[in-house]
């Protein structure tokens, strides 16, 4: 994967599948601090100990159409190699929580890429599901609460629709150039 | 700058939509795969395309949808198309640039793209 908003959008399908129905994507970014940071929290169905030691190796899966799972194995050696790592949290039955540190400036550091793109793949696609996004660059904040957006559609008007999705990525990459000081 | 407000006037349009939509049919399902392998192959701005381009044409009746690995990886990106009262057609190797045909002439005229199919794969 060459963006990290790829990973995100990867990572993200592991909470869908732990069957949650709220789930947080952070993204911190501060090249004054040599941040580059991502977190995605969920409230699905956990992990125990036991699972989370043996996550990060890319022989363990719970999928049964193949024995490989790449997903955070493959997080965890993109972000040693640009100076970071990754931390993982989980609670059978309360969720599970993961970061992913990078050094900003590292030359290895992937770019971002187009995470107005994956949001919209994950609001749209997963339509029941509740995601918060909140993005930081420096001291800039924005924050899409899918929650604040049901208020609005109410009930009959799903995030699958195509004008709906279109609306959230154009929302988005709006708000990204704003939070960037104006550049894309 | 864009506000929550301008949800109000989508919401209208679509209910509007939604109205005429149940006294004809049932949508299409465009249904794409998204798991490591998919992302990592290119499901991504397969996705985006295909929102693009039923947005360019205005198909209120189009739903894309995502499922995990089916276990056909060295396929990815694939797409399935359910068009209702005909049989599923999966498409592999999908790419951005395969997207608009396939909106044209299955989507849109009902006749599915036998090139980019699983069946046409050697």
């Amino acid at each position: 994967m060459q963006e990290i908003s790829l990973n995100i959008l990867d990572i993200v399908q592991n909470s869908i599948r732990a069957e949650a129905t709220l789930i947080e994507v952070i993204i911190e970014e501060a090249p004054s601090l040599d941040l580059f940071a991502f977190t995605v929290k969920d409230n699905g169905c956990g992990m125990d100990e036991e699972m989370v030691k043996r996550v990060t190796d890319p022989f363990v899966t719970t999928r049964t159409t193949r024995k490989v799972g790449l997903g955070i194995s493959l997080l965890k050696s993109l972000a040693q190699q640009a100076g970071g790592d990754i931390k993982l949290e989980s609670q059978v039955g309360v969720g599970t929580v993961i970061r992913a540190d990078f050094s900003y400036g590292h030359i290895d550091r992937q770019p971002l890429g187009d995470i107005s793109a994956v949001m919209v793949s994950l609001i749209s696609m997963n339509p029941t599901i509740d995601f918060v996004y909140t993005h930081s660059f420096e001291k800039e904040q924005f924050q899409l609460d899918t929650r604040e957006l049901r208020k609005v559609l109410g009930d009959e008007v799903s995030f699958s629709e195509i004008s709906v999705a279109t609306w959230i990525g154009e929302f988005i990459t709006e708000n990204l150039t704003e939070i960037y000081g104006g550049a894309k | 700058m864009k506000s929550i407000a301008e949800l109000e006037a989508i919401k209208k349009k679509v209910l509007d939509n939604v109205n005429l939509r149940q006294e004809r049919e049932e949508g299409v399902r465009v249904v794409v795969g998204m798991a490591t392998c998919g992302i990592a192959a290119g499901a991504r701005p397969v996705m985006t395309a295909f929102l693009e381009e039923a947005n360019k044409r205005n198909l209120s009746n189009v739903v894309i949808e995502q499922t995990g690995c089916i276990g056909m990886c060295a396929l990815e990106p694939i797409v399935e198309v359910y068009v209702p009262g005909k049989e599923k057609v999966t498409y592999v190797k999908m790419t951005a640039e395969k997207v608009a045909k396939i909106v044209s002439d299955h989507i849109v005229n009902g006749a599915p793209v036998v090139e980019y199919t699983v069946g046409a794969q050697k």
